[in-house]
Formats: structure tokens, sequence, C-alpha cells
């Protein structure tokens, strides 16, 4: 089972945090804080898996993590979990996000706090794996987004309209309309 | 610079889709600052809290905001409802405290717009328990939203039961999961299933409920769906071994699965370098483990498929290690044949030669599980673990010496035992009292001679003093006591350290001790195992006044020097002078325990002085227990997985007393009066009576006159009374008088899991009257990690014939079990 999913930066600001146990503000804040401190000791080439810190479950759990630029993805697991599968989700999930995103950086994250959530609420659920095809994913997160923007209602009908104008071929509209000859009586 | 692009280097660990190009994006810049519906709101707050130069200014407006949230809240119909609350989800990952959201996220939830639905339940997941009051409230919400049209709304009442749901919640709304277990829509089951895992984890009762849809879902076709169902079945049987023997049935049905997953085709949906879904696959595989345990057919059965897959797997990607890696795991843990038993640690030991550190971690892993069973396999890695020890990386280095010290054996003790002192010289600090206390442990059991074990010792003590556990210092007296032809050897070295470093604290109070107790074989010059030093009496002081005064020894380890500066004082013949008047020094020093010892030995010297020399004589050999148990051969049913439990039971075996009666120093001299009676007959008597005192090993008050039994014991023969569900009770006797028996119970556990509240009852025949004393724990656990020890004290007066009858209770993942023995014979009896 997965306890915990957390993303921070090279400083320790956390970018997503995501809990499958229950603990109250302030231990979660120590949780992140504890995680950055033992993961940003870890030199480039060591392997990545990590004795969790003692809050979070101490030994019998461990910290697997993978560094990309300038971002830290920790997933605190225990030991019903394969140690290299869940590398990969971690691939899969950076890959997905990349996806969604298009060439992903740390500020789609920052802004897009609530969609990177609901993209992981399809990938792992109540600390277990769901799935792990990125096209699969992928398509459930547009269909829903979709569902959303299609309810948007007045708030959205601005950047509707915009991208209806865009989309009307005005070429193909005639230039002259011929009404024809019409005689007044 | 967060502007980066989240690059996959390439040279990072090999990933399983290929690597992809880092690059610099700068125009996304402006992508941000184009109003973008719905999450403007958010962003402009995300924003303006980015920009808040310091803690202060972002805390300020932090609050600005909630106070703004807290507001809208309040007002009854508001479009931007959703914006809210994503703002507030947003403050409180940043640790800001946003509890007064939860009465909005049930609202929320309740809404039947689908944004809203969508936040609302995302708060719910983040900012309610089942703790909290509200979360009740959603209860219904959800109960609705399982039941909706909409399959992603369906979707959402799913993953939040998941994330959330309490006990009182998947009771009340476990048969609408299994209803949807059963739906014809496959993105719905699996979520569902994953569910209902949740369900059995938080209610194991309801887990029979979900046996038939599972068994169901095995002959589905979308991978999805099937990962859930094995995943809810490995559950299942994790739970109930009940539930595991219906689900035996199904191992034909998912080594099926599995051959067409290995011998299919390419098929681009799954792929992944080459592997066919290896996700499914790994899963697969452990719930065959499960299934396979300790059961012939189902093993047989798998067999082939599994020397199937650990052949045609191809080792070189990441992909296929991680799928060998568990076949290898299953093959090991079932009752497989030992051709494929072979071939699994061979290519666990391919593992531990591979270049990238992950893989020789999880290879390492992977033969602690097994070393106990399969020892002579391990050994013939024992090189390549060992040079793990050199690695740079922390992790390793703690897997290798776990498994170094697991491999020591009486064949390979002189050459490990080096490796390991040399490791012990360079490593992090994190690991240090871990491998002191191995290393010991090797030691006791292994030493190839007595003047070796020692010396190891000595060296350890020399390297990490600081990080040994307390029971060393006794440990390592006893030892010396016991080793009469090393006494001389013994001093001689430990003094010699003494004048070199007197920092590490254990060794100097065991230099102090021996120093006190063997001072005159020091004086004496000579000495046959190692060259002689001439010493003076004014030498052996000046030493031990040295400690006495340095700012670094601890208040123990002075009460060391004090006593062994007055043991010194009937082994010497010249400067007793010198030894009063320090000792008369120390009778106003500001510690009580100093000044305690000060006093009375001020008391002998004065007073008692008649009984100084008996009194300070040498001390008789202290016996003890041993609870040392040999590597690589169990006389007990094989431990899988308990290797690192099983040498933290050793460590923490203390050495056992008869009849525990604990009493230390301050009883003896301090708190009661026999001793110090002023009639010269007692005086003879009270040495031999204080030597008969029993005391505690292990305490760090190491008094002089503590004795131990001068009887040796002979070690009690043991019978094993009860075995069942892998609790194993032992019994052994001794008889202490005509009619006195001392009974002591010994529980372990060798399961999966800890069990608690254990408790032992114990009946007896009518005439025998039965006493039974504090049990040393009130829980067992997992993988023998401990041993659970009881003394019954029984007087049997009459000489009926001895029977017990004992009953065992504990408590083992929520359920109570009871069970009663009957012991009609006692070994030794």
């Amino acid at each position: 089972m997965i306890k915990a999913i957390l993303i921070f930066n090279n400083h320790g600001k956390p970018r997503l945090s995501k809990f499958y146990e229950h603990y109250n503000e302030d231990t979660e804040q120590q949780i992140i804080r504890e995680t950055f401190h033992l993961v940003s000791k870890r030199d480039e080439n060591v392997c990545n898996f990590l004795e969790g810190g003692l809050l979070i479950g101490g030994l019998d759990y461990k910290l697997i993590y993978r560094h990309y630029a300038t971002l830290y993805f920790v997933f605190c697991v225990d030991s019903s979990e394969s140690e290299l599968g869940i590398l990969d989700l971690i691939q899969v999930f950076v890959e997905t996000l990349d996806k969604c995103f298009e060439n992903v950086c740390e500020l789609d994250l920052i802004f897009h706090v609530d969609k990177v959530h609901h993209i992981l609420a399809e990938m792992v659920m109540g600390g277990m794996v769901l799935e792990t095809n990125m096209n699969e994913i992928i398509t459930q997160v547009d269909a829903q987004n979709k569902m959303e923007k299609s309810e948007a209602g007045i708030a959205g009908a601005p950047a509707r309209a915009v991208s209806a104008v865009k989309n009307m071929n005005l070429p193909e509209m005639p230039k002259n309309i011929n009404i024809g000859d019409i005689s007044i009586k | 610079m967060d502007r980066r692009y989240l690059g996959f280097q390439p040279t990072e660990c090999e990933c399983w889709r290929g690597s992809v190009k880092q690059r610099f994006i700068f125009s996304k810049y402006k992508h941000y600052y184009r109003a973008m519906s719905p999450s403007v709101p958010l962003q402009e707050m995300i924003r303006a809290i980015r920009s808040a130069r310091t803690q202060c200014e972002e805390r300020g407006v932090i609050q600005r905001e909630c106070a703004a949230i807290r507001a809208q809240f309040r007002q009854t119909d508001n479009g931007g409802r959703s914006h809210n609350l994503a703002k507030l989800l947003y403050v409180h990952m940043l640790g800001y405290p946003a509890h007064f959201g939860q009465m909005e996220c049930v609202r929320m939830i309740a809404s039947p717009r689908y944004s809203e639905k969508r936040v609302g339940y995302l708060g719910a997941m983040m900012l309610l328990d089942e703790k909290q009051d509200a979360s009740l409230l959603i209860t219904n919400s959800i109960k609705n939203d399982l039941s909706h049209s909409n399959q992603y709304v369906q979707s959402l009442a799913l993953c939040t039961l998941a994330c959330m749901g309490s006990a009182e919640m998947c009771r009340d709304l476990a048969p609408e999961i299994d209803r949807l277990l059963r739906s014809s829509n496959s993105y719905i089951k699996k979520k569902a299933a994953l569910c209902a895992v949740h369900i059995v984890r938080k209610v194991h009762e309801l887990g029979e409920l979900f046996v038939p849809s599972a068994r169901s879902l095995l002959s589905e076709k979308n991978h999805g769906v099937l990962h859930g169902a094995v995943v809810l079945i490995t559950e299942l049987c994790e739970r109930s071994p009940e539930t595991l023997e219906r689900f035996r049935k199904t191992v034909p049905d998912l080594v099926q699965i599995m051959k067409g997953l290995v011998i299919s085709g390419y098929s681009p949906d799954h792929d992944v370098a080459g592997v066919s879904d290896p996700f499914l696959q790994v899963r697969i595989l452990r719930l065959l483990r499960i299934l396979g345990r300790n059961n012939e057919a189902a093993s047989d059965a798998m067999n082939d498929l599994l020397a199937q897959v650990a052949t045609n797997t191809d080792s070189t990607k990441t992909v296929g290690n991680a799928v060998l890696y568990e076949t290898v795991l299953t093959v090991l843990d079932i009752k497989s044949e030992s051709g494929l038993r072979v071939l699994a640690v061979n290519i666990l030991g391919r593992f531990l030669l591979n270049n990238d550190r992950n893989i020789r971690y999880i290879a390492m892993t992977s033969l602690q599980k097994i070393v106990s069973t399969d020892h002579n396999a391990v050994q013939r890695h024992r090189g390549t673990i060992v040079d793990c020890l050199k690695d740079q990386d922390a992790s390793v280095k703690r897997r290798a010496l776990e498994l170094s010290l697991a491999l020591v054996s009486a064949s390979n003790i002189r050459s490990m035992m080096k490796e390991l002192l040399i490791f012990l010289s360079s490593c992090p600090p994190e690991l240090r009292a871990q491998a002191a206390s191995g290393i010991f442990n090797a030691a006791e059991r292994y030493a190839p001679s007595k003047r070796w074990h020692i010396d190891t010792i000595l060296h350890v003590l020399t390297t990490a003093g600081g990080d040994v556990r307390d029971e060393t210092v006794p440990n390592l007296i006893q030892l010396i006591t016991n080793t009469s032809e090393l006494h001389c050897y013994t001093v001689h070295k430990l003094y010699r350290e003494l004048l070199t470093d007197i920092s590490q604290q254990p060794l100097v109070q065991v230099a102090c001790w021996c120093i006190g107790e063997y001072g005159d074989l020091l004086l004496k010059g000579e000495c046959q195992e190692t060259e002689a030093v001439q010493v003076t009496e004014d030498d052996v002081l000046d030493a031990l006044e040295i400690v006495l005064q340095s700012h670094m020894s601890t208040p123990t380890t002075r009460g060391f020097a004090l006593t062994a500066t007055m043991k010194l004082s009937t082994r010497i013949t010249d400067n007793v002078d010198r030894i009063r008047s320090i000792v008369s020094i120390y009778g106003s020093c500001i510690d009580v325990e100093l000044q305690q010892r000060a006093v009375e030995y001020n008391a002998l010297f004065k007073k008692y002085d008649h009984m100084r020399a008996a009194v300070l004589e040498r001390m008789p050999v202290i016996q003890k227990n041993s609870l040392g148990q040999t590597n690589g051969e169990l006389s007990e049913e094989p431990i899988k997985e308990s290797q690192p439990g099983k040498v933290k039971q050793e460590e923490t075996a203390l050495p056992q007393q008869p009849a525990g009666q604990v009493c230390d120093l301050l009883d003896l001299l301090g708190g009661s009066q026999e001793p110090l009676q002023p009639s010269p007959s007692v005086g003879g008597s009270a040495s031999t009576q204080l030597t008969a005192a029993p005391t505690s090993a292990g305490g760090d008050l190491l008094d002089l006159l503590g004795g131990f039994e001068p009887t040796p014991l002979v070690p009690a023969p043991t019978v094993t009374v009860y075995e069942k569900n892998g609790v194993t009770l032992t019994l052994s006797c001794e008889q202490q008088s005509e009619s006195g028996l001392t009974v002591t119970l010994t529980a372990s556990n060798s399961t999966d899991s800890d069990l608690s509240s254990f408790t032992l009852q114990a009946a007896v025949p009518k005439s025998v009257q039965l006493q039974m004393r504090a049990p040393s724990r009130d829980s067992l656990p997992a993988h023998g990690g401990a041993k659970l020890t009881q003394l019954v004290v029984l007087n049997n007066p009459n000489k009926v014939n001895l029977k017990m009858r004992i009953r065992v209770s504990y408590t083992c993942q929520g359920s109570v079990v009871q069970d009663t023995v009957q012991v009609d014979s006692f070994p030794g009896l």
C-alpha cells in the first residue's frame, strides 16, 4: 500500500501532497519536511530507495523517489509493493503529466494543483495502484475535463465564444449575398 | 529555477519507456497571464502568494484570502463556489489551517454540477477523515452518486470512499460496491474492485460478501479490471485462511492468464520494452506466492509456469528484472522443486553483480529473506556481499551489513570479522550501533578462542565505544571472569588502552573493573601472552585517578574507578594511605552516588577494617544461561522472513537469572542494616551472605559485592508443549528445593503478523501451590522478533504427580484466539 505521495521542489516547498492515511495538518507538514531532509541529502548516483523517516512509519516503510530537474517525486510505500514497479509508476505519472500539460514544468504543477490531483486520482486510489496504462489515464482525464467545461455555463461563455469564432470558417462564408432582384411594388 | 522543464535525463536510472529530451520553455509564461476559465481566481491567488517576499507577507496574504473565502462560504448561492474551495485546498497544502472548509465540501458534494462535485470530493479527501463529524454527512451523497448515470460521478464517489471511508460508511455502502463489481462498465469495475479492497481492510467481516464477485472478475479481459481483481483476491486471501483455501482452486486460471501474458505476441496496449503488462504479471506472481505457500498441489501447478517465466523474461531491461525478481521470490516461498530453487538463487546472484544499484539493493533484500532456509546457496555469494559493504550508498551498505551478519558461521568467522571490523571503523553513524551489536552476537556464537573473543570486543569498544548497548559492559566483564587463564593478558591489555585513551566510556569502565579485580596480576609484571610491562603501584593509581578526575568520565565510570581504587587496597601493599586519602576526598563529592560509596569505603577503612579483606576479595565466576542459536541450523519450523528479527532477538536476550530477585548495591550497603552490624561473628558470614545475594545484570551500578549463586546452573532441559498456528510454547523446569519448583514458559511467534495481548494462564492440581510471576512482555512481534518468558513458581509439598494445564490467549489481526494444552510430564523431574 502506498502511504503518501509527495512532490516538492529543491528547496522543500510542497507542490503536491497526497496522504492515503490520515494525519493531522501539523504532522503532515512535519512529514514533508522530514522527507525533504532525507531525500535532499542523497547523491545523484545512489539507488532510489530509502528507509522511511520516523514520523511516517520508520523502518517498515520505504521512500522511493526520483529527481527530475527541480522536483522530487517521492512515494512512501510499505513492503507489499514492488519497489521496481513503483519506480516505473513514478515514470508513468510524470509522462502522463507531460502529455496533459504539454512539456510540463514546475509552474504547471503550481498553478494547476487541482488538475494534478485529478490525474493522480486516475492512477492511484486508496493507496493502491489503479491504472498504469498512460493512454487510458489520459482518455479518462480528458473526458472528465470536457464534462466540466460543458457545465461551465455563463462563466465559460466568453471562452467558448472566442473559440467558436476562431473555429468559424470565414473564407467559406459567401462574400456577396445574392438576394436576387426584388421587385417592390 | 522552476521554469526548467522536468527533464528526463537519460543518465538517470534506466526508465521503462525511453527517455525524453530536456528543454527550456519560456513562452509558457504568457499562458498564465491570459484570462483562463475557470481557475482564474485560483491562479490569481497563487500569483499573489508567490509574489510575497517574506514568510510574514505570505501569511498576511493567506489570512486575507481565507477571510474572503470564509465570507463567501457564508453566502448561500454563489457562482464561484468551486473556485473558493480550490483556493482553500491550495492553502491547505501549504500547511495553513483549512478546517472551516469542511461543511463547504459537504455542500459541494451534494451539488448537481459536476465541476462542484469534483472539487467537493477532492476537498473531502484532503480535509475530512473518520474522526470528523462532517464525514458522516457525505455518506448519503456518496450513496446517491454511486448510482448516478454518469460514470465519472460514480468514479468520484468510489475514489473518495476508497480514500477516506470509515468503517460505518463501508458497512453501509458495501452492497452497492458489490453491485458495481458486477456492472458491465470496466472503468467502474476496476475502481469498484479497489474500493472493495479498502472496505475489506476496514471491516474484515465484509470480505465474505465480495468473494463470489471477485471470483467471476478473473475471467475479464480488461487488464485494469484484472489487476483490480487480483489485488482484491490477494487482500481476501491474506485476511482469512478459509478464503485462501477456496481461492486455491483458481490457480489454474491464474496460470493460464500468466501464460497468455508471457507467451503472447506483441500487444501495443500493454507492452513495456518487450514485456507484456509487467504490473499485472507482478501482481499475479504475488498472488500465486500466497496461494502456493505450504501447499504441495498448488505449488506443483505453478512449477512449469515459473520456470518458463524465469527463463524467458528478458533481464537486460529493468522491466524484465522486476518480473524476474517477483518470480524468484515466489519460487523461494512456495514448495518448489530443488532445480527451480537453484535457478532462483542463481538469478539473485546475477542481480548482485548488476551495475544498477537499485537491482543490487533489491537482490540483497530478497537474499535476506531466504538466508535462513537456503543458507548454503547464499554463502556462495558471500564475497560479493562483503564487497558491497564498501559501496558508497548508505542503503546498500545497510543491506550488506544485515546480510553479512546473517552469513557469519563457524567456518568463516575470522575472515568475516576482519571485514566487519574494517567496516565498523568507516561506517556511517546510523549503522554503528547495529554493526556493533551484530559483531558482538557473532563473536559470542562463533568465537574460535577466548582470546580472539576478548580481542574482538576490545577492538569494537575502541572503535565504536560510544554506540554499544549498555549490557555490553556486564557481558564483557562476565566473559573476562570466565576466562581465568587470560586474566593476566586481559588486564595488561586494558591497562595499556586506558593509558592511551579514556574517552570511550564502556572501555574505561571495563578497564577500571579489571584493574580493580586483577590489579595484583598487573603489578606482578609477568605475563605469558603478551610482553610484560613494569607497572608500579603509583602508575596504576595515577591512571585510576586520571579517570576519576577527567571531565570526560560519566558518573558511572567514576563509580567504577572509585570502586576499583578501593579494591586495590587489598591487592597492593605500599600505597594504602594514598587510597585512603582518595576515598576520603570523595566523601564530600557532589555526586550522591560517589559520595555514598566513598563514605561507605571510608567506613570499611575505619570501623570495619577487619572485614575489608573478605569484602574485597576476588569475585566468583559468573554463570549465565545463553540463548544463542546458530545460523543455518534451525530446529523449529523454518522462519522464512525472520532473519532480522532473529538477530534482534538474540541481541535483546539478557542473561537469565534463576528466580528473578533483584537486589542492587544500595540495598546491600546503604539500605539494609545487616552487614554493618558490629558483631564480629557476623563478619565471617556477611561475606557469604553478600556473595549469595543475586543481582540483576545489565544494571549500570555493577557492584563489587554482587555475587551470583555459587553453584553453577545446569542448563534446564526444555520441551515444546504447544505448537499451533505459528505460536510455540516451550517449558523448562528446575527443582529449587524439596518441594519447590520453578517452571519457565517461553512463547514465540513465527507467523507473519504481530500477536497482541498475549497471556498465559496455568492451573495445577489442588494440593500444589502456584504463583505466576509477571511475564516479560505482553505481545509477540511477527517472525519471532522477540520471545515472551514467564516464570511460574510451584510448591508441591505433598509430592503429588504434577500436571499443569496452560491456557494461551492472544489477539491476532483483531480476532481473539484461545487454546488450552495439558502438560503431564515435566522434563528433568
